[in-house]
């Protein structure tokens, strides 16, 4: 499933350059233009696809790493 | 505007203000008075106030009218190339950089990226080098907030108080400008005084309030506008058809927006990874879990606030209105004053306005006065050698004294303010692949992050005086190849950051291990 997220998030990558409405004037019920409508739908499948991302591909090890740290601030070494 | 000189507008500013200053004064009272509670809030911020927080400090003067005023210029593919994308990247970056960073922040107990990095490279001359990049990327930022509001303020006042104010006289027409309006300098004054009276009280903590009031104030008022507006054009579907009319192309994008100019935008929003406010916000957070939140509503709330603008700037060339002075950033405030006469709801959206600036002022003043704190101070001089009391009078001291540096900056208003803010993000989405590899490549080396950060600076510096300075058309986007300029700062940066740290002495796998927590090493984490 992580794989899927990234692969959705790559797929979205690509689908934000949607030059198919690079010059259509259509308007979506009535007002939106299509070219706006599909990018507030790209944002929407954003959303969307994070939640999957923090649902399937969450870095729960990096809270109890974190947790585990009482180093002091700044010393490398 | 019917009922130009009434003070309804101001006295509903000035209420607003007041709401503020009253906000200070409960984060006073909840403030701990230790200097971790000052700068990162005791790392106990939950969810919704992080998301609050970080949403609105992302959204500045940029988001409301820039967003208006570009579409005015370009038409409706500006969402796309600045705030869709910004929605896939800004949550990739708060995913891939943001928990990871809150995770060696917590562990390790930074307050400011400089700390991090000093550390990762083994390098306190790096934090030199990078402490002054930050605060001089940070500045023009700080001037597109205080320019916005002194813009907006002036632009509804205009006639309230024609003795106290007569105005300025415009040399080439021989006319009295902005007569009775509000003069920018006292508005930034005004503004200046009550975020650092909120954030001087409460710190990081105050400022992750206030901006959790003031985007909930900024959004609502948004979607208000947008309603109101529609419905005094005859309707959403009337107001599109007069664009189809009168200025189709504005509804695409064939004519106004480049296709490799669409592709490289993409790398502006990589500037979240670098901003050092966003930065700081992240280290409040309470838990890792807490970000899931801001990375799954992000997209969605650029969505709310981005395609009500957008549609406002197209409709305002559907409807024939002329930016004031030709200047399109003016756009936003004419709309309201030409189609929206009441001065009541004037005033709520310029208090929307202000609400959209000043959650993004409070959060860099109070990162400035912790980078100058931490990373020059208590460097210079050691941890031990100030009480909590002294490092946050410090901190203070330093954010006056950067914002009387911007404030007087203010006289000397560069004409596109809002072109500024995108020059000023490229700088920061070229230093991104510093701390993208800095955290996902052991090879990386000081040497490769000091001559990447150079190469940036050098890089930017150039085409930002070719750009901005050096006559460039000031009506359209300056272009590399058709590119945007992030393009060759990114690139050259991260070659340079590659290139150099293949060349030299790998770091010490000691050293490196302590930022390399997860999969890469699953021996390092904890049973």
């Amino acid at each position: 499933m992580r794989r899927l997220v990234w692969a959705l998030v790559a797929l979205l990558a690509i689908v934000h350059w949607d030059f198919w409405y690079w010059d259509d004037r259509t308007l979506v019920f009535g007002f939106l233009p299509i070219g706006l409508a599909y990018q507030a739908l790209f944002s929407l499948a954003c959303g969307l696809t994070w939640w999957l991302a923090v649902r399937f591909a969450w870095p729960g090890e990096l809270e109890e790493w974190a947790a585990a740290g009482d180093e002091a601030p700044g010393g490398a070494g | 505007m019917g009922g130009a000189a009434s003070l309804t507008p101001l006295y509903i500013v000035a209420g607003y203000l007041a709401l503020l200053l009253g906000l200070g004064v409960v984060t006073k009272r909840l403030f701990r008075g230790t200097s971790s509670d000052y700068f990162v809030a005791g790392r106990s911020i939950g969810a919704f106030l992080l998301l609050m927080s970080v949403f609105g400090t992302t959204m500045t003067a940029f988001a409301l009218v820039g967003s208006t005023a570009k579409a005015y210029d370009l038409g409706i593919g500006v969402y796309g190339l600045m705030a869709s994308s910004s929605g896939l990247v800004h949550s990739l970056v708060f995913f891939l950089v943001g928990i990871r960073l809150w995770a060696i922040g917590k562990r390790y107990g930074y307050v400011t990226q400089i700390q991090y990095f000093r550390a990762r490279f083994e390098s306190d001359g790096f934090g030199y080098l990078l402490f002054p990049i930050l605060v001089a990327l940070v500045i023009p930022y700080l001037l597109i907030g205080l320019l916005g509001a002194g813009s907006v303020v002036r632009g509804v006042t205009a006639g309230m108080f024609p003795e106290t104010f007569p105005g300025v006289l415009n040399p080439e027409t021989g006319r009295t400008m902005f007569a009775g309006a509000v003069p920018p300098w006292l508005t930034g004054l005004v503004v200046s005084g009550v975020v650092l009276f909120y954030i001087f009280g409460g710190g990081v903590r105050g400022a992750a309030w206030a901006n959790a009031a003031q985007t909930i104030v900024f959004m609502i008022t948004g979607v208000i506008a947008f309603v109101l507006i529609a419905r005094e054009l005859g309707g959403l579907d009337a107001a599109s058809a007069k664009v189809l009319e009168s200025s189709p192309q504005h509804l695409a994008r064939e004519g106004q927006i480049g296709h490799l100019q669409f592709l490289t935008y993409g790398l502006v929003p990589l500037s979240v990874g670098m901003f050092p406010h966003l930065f700081q916000h992240w280290l409040t957070a309470r838990s890792a879990k807490t970000f899931r939140l801001t990375i799954v509503c992000h997209p969605i709330f650029i969505m709310i606030v981005w395609v009500p603008c957008v549609l406002i700037g197209v409709w305002a060339v559907g409807q024939g209105i002329v930016a004031p002075g030709g200047n399109s950033n003016a756009v936003l405030g004419k709309v309201v004053a030409d189609v929206l006469v009441d001065p009541a709801l004037s005033g709520i959206l310029t208090a929307g306005i202000l609400a959209a600036i000043m959650s993004s002022l409070d959060s860099q003043f109070v990162c400035l006065g912790t980078m100058f704190t931490h990373d020059v101070v208590l460097q210079a001089f050691g941890e031990g050698r100030f009480s909590d009391r002294q490092k946050v009078l410090m901190g203070r001291a330093f954010i006056v004294a950067v914002v009387a540096v911007t404030y007087l900056f203010t006289f000397f208003p560069p004409p596109h303010i809002f072109d500024l803010a995108v020059w000023c993000f490229s700088g920061f989405a070229s230093l991104f692949p510093l701390v993208f590899a800095s955290l996902y490549w052991r090879r990386a080396t000081k040497a490769g992050a000091i001559a990447s950060t150079l190469v940036m600076a050098a890089t930017w510096t150039v085409l930002f005086y070719q750009g901005m300075l050096a006559g460039g058309d000031p009506d359209s986007d300056f272009l590399v190849g058709g590119m945007m300029p992030v393009t060759i700062i990114f690139a050259a940066s991260a070659a340079t950051l590659v290139a150099v740290s293949l060349m030299t002495e790998p770091p010490s796998p000691e050293a490196v291990d302590r930022y390399f927590p997860t999969r890469s090493d699953p021996r390092r984490l904890p049973a």
